[in-house]
């Protein structure tokens, strides 16, 4: 069934509207999503009526705003089936979430001459963290690469692995590639030797169906504002076994079970890695996106993102001097490109004259760009209110800004 | 002819475009006509690194006037720089510290300068300014 888009752009106020006098194409999900008019008034809904800090004072307000977030804790628990709702943590997105595991597990468990294993196609989000962990920990941050279509060299993965492997980072899908990356495959490959895993799921989320649980992942990560909902919010998953032994990330309120100026107590999880006023109206509004996918009839991660997906890397291979940047054959709604003689910056600038968003740059993936050995892309990615009408704008766009070069 | 005057004279190039077709075409054009930088001076220690594109800026002092070379691997980046050399170089210390590339305003690319463009123009007029102001001291010693 082919699903009526333009009742579903209706949700989405944003998108109608006019850049530069042309009609808004938006290209730059996976930078941000748009939030649907649901989230927006959920929110606001909570800021008029309801705001109050949480999990500190005995008023109204405050009950009722403390209820509101645990609940929205326990929407996400459902949307990834955690085990309980304790295993998840609010964050200020991904990039937290990571940090966070990477310093407190780092704490706990990485020692002199340790390895740390990611892949070549993560985001720096995914890199950084660890190689200043490592850094700290005298450890060593090993990398397994990937193929020029985008696939990840997994048959190199067992020998990566060893007896000093202390965690593995990957993401689910590559910020840049699109590549959806095995990580079932991963997951048990590093189980086996006892290494657990970390998902970066900033581009995973938004396009997949996730059941952490069936995954059997040991930190899963995303971030609401790709999944349409807020900025400043996002979700770190973990197994209590690996939670419970990792000391807090931060300290201040919330976090802590007992002061004294000798020595602090920690709360219990989750709290124990929430230190301070948490985004409260950020995570009402991560639950409220998650609600709307779920009702929505039409969901992200139906064929439909992947049709967006194959009739534009048809259309743009038709372009003569288009290169596209991984070809993995499990891909999400990602597309990066490079026209010869055209310079990203300029396409993106002048792309932006004609009403349409695409991101350009190095995309917080240097190795990738390295591995191209390209200086910067350009990004095309699809959300499931995108139609093929805007491809067919966007891909005719191209041939005529090709031609001013 | 002052750096005013200059760039009266680049608006008024610019004036005569109706469409911002035009206005990118144009720049890309000069973008496109203007010497490249001197191998030698296209150098990580000239580089102006934005995360868009990359501008190389390499500068000489003689007789009391700095001279420019840059250049960008983004054409339109390139045009503008282009601009910027044609009001910037050749000029005393005095005459770059005195004056702001209000052109770019005036021709409707302002955002080009904007500090969230990563682009590195803004960050290739600030280092002008800073050469500018160092030759200045310099020559103030003497």
């Amino acid at each position: 069934m082919i699903p009526d888009i333009s009742k579903i752009r209706k949700d989405f106020p944003i998108l109608d509207q006019k850049i530069h006098g042309k009609p808004l194409i938006y290209f730059d999900n996976a930078a941000t999503s748009q939030r649907p008019i649901q989230v927006i008034e959920r929110m606001d809904e909570f800021s008029l009526r309801t705001n109050a800090n949480i999990h500190r004072a005995t008023h109204y307000l405050a009950n009722k705003t403390t209820e509101a977030f645990e609940a929205s804790r326990e929407t996400v628990r459902r949307y990834i089936n955690a085990a309980e709702a304790a295993e998840v943590i609010f964050t200020h997105g991904t990039t937290e979430s990571i940090n966070l595991v990477a310093f407190s597990f780092g704490e706990a468990f990485i020692n002199v001459g340790d390895e740390v294993i990611v892949t070549e196609m993560e985001h720096h989000a995914n890199i950084v963290p660890w190689q200043m962990m490592c850094n700290r920990r005298g450890a060593i941050l090993k990398v397994l690469p990937f193929r020029d279509n985008g696939e990840l060299q997994i048959e190199l993965l067992d020998s990566l692995i060893t007896s000093k492997t202390k965690i593995l980072a990957a993401a689910h899908v590559s910020n840049t590639l699109g590549t959806i990356n095995p990580i079932r495959e991963i997951i048990l490959k590093a189980h086996l030797k006892n290494v657990p895993v970390l998902i970066d799921g900033a581009q995973g989320a938004p396009h997949l169906k996730i059941d952490v649980q069936e995954l059997g992942c040991d930190f899963y990560a995303f971030s609401g504002h790709k999944i349409y909902g807020p900025t400043g919010i996002g979700a770190l998953y973990g197994k209590r076994k690996w939670l419970d032994q990792m000391p807090p990330f931060m300290g201040g309120g919330e976090m802590i079970d007992r002061v004294t100026f000798e020595k602090t107590t920690y709360n219990q999880l989750p709290y124990k890695f929430e230190a301070g006023t948490p985004n409260y109206v950020g995570a009402i509004g991560f639950a409220a996106a998650i609600d709307y996918i779920q009702r929505n009839e039409h969901q992200p991660f139906s064929n439909y993102e992947h049709d967006l997906l194959t009739v534009a890397t048809e259309k743009l291979k038709q372009i003569e001097g288009l290169k596209i940047y991984g070809e993995a054959p499990s891909k999400a709604a990602v597309i990066c490109f490079n026209i010869e003689g055209v310079h990203p910056f300029d396409l993106g600038t002048l792309l932006d004259q004609l009403g349409i968003a695409v991101r350009t740059g190095r995309l917080c993936a240097d190795p990738v760009m390295d591995h191209y050995e390209v200086e910067n892309m350009v990004r095309a990615s699809f959300a499931f209110y995108n139609t093929f009408d805007e491809i067919n704008a966007f891909c005719k766009a191209l041939i005529r800004l090709k031609a001013m070069f | 002819m002052t750096i005013d005057e200059i760039q009266q004279e680049i608006v008024e190039e610019f004036s005569g475009f109706e469409d911002w077709m035009d206005k990118y075409a144009y720049l890309i054009e000069i973008g496109n006509e203007m010497a490249p930088i001197d191998a030698k001076y296209k150098v990580e220690s000239n580089l102006i690194r934005g995360c868009q594109s990359r501008v190389w800026l390499h500068q000489e002092f003689t007789v009391g006037k700095i001279k420019f070379e840059a250049e960008s691997d983004a054409l339109i980046v390139k045009g503008l720089v282009a601009l910027l050399l044609r009001i910037y170089s050749d000029r005393t210390p005095k005459e770059i510290l005195e004056s702001e590339p209000r052109f770019i305003d005036e021709i409707g690319l302002r955002q080009h300068l904007s500090p969230t463009r990563s682009n590195g123009l803004l960050a290739m007029v600030k280092q002008m300014k800073l050469y500018a102001l160092a030759y200045e001291k310099i020559s103030a010693k003497k």
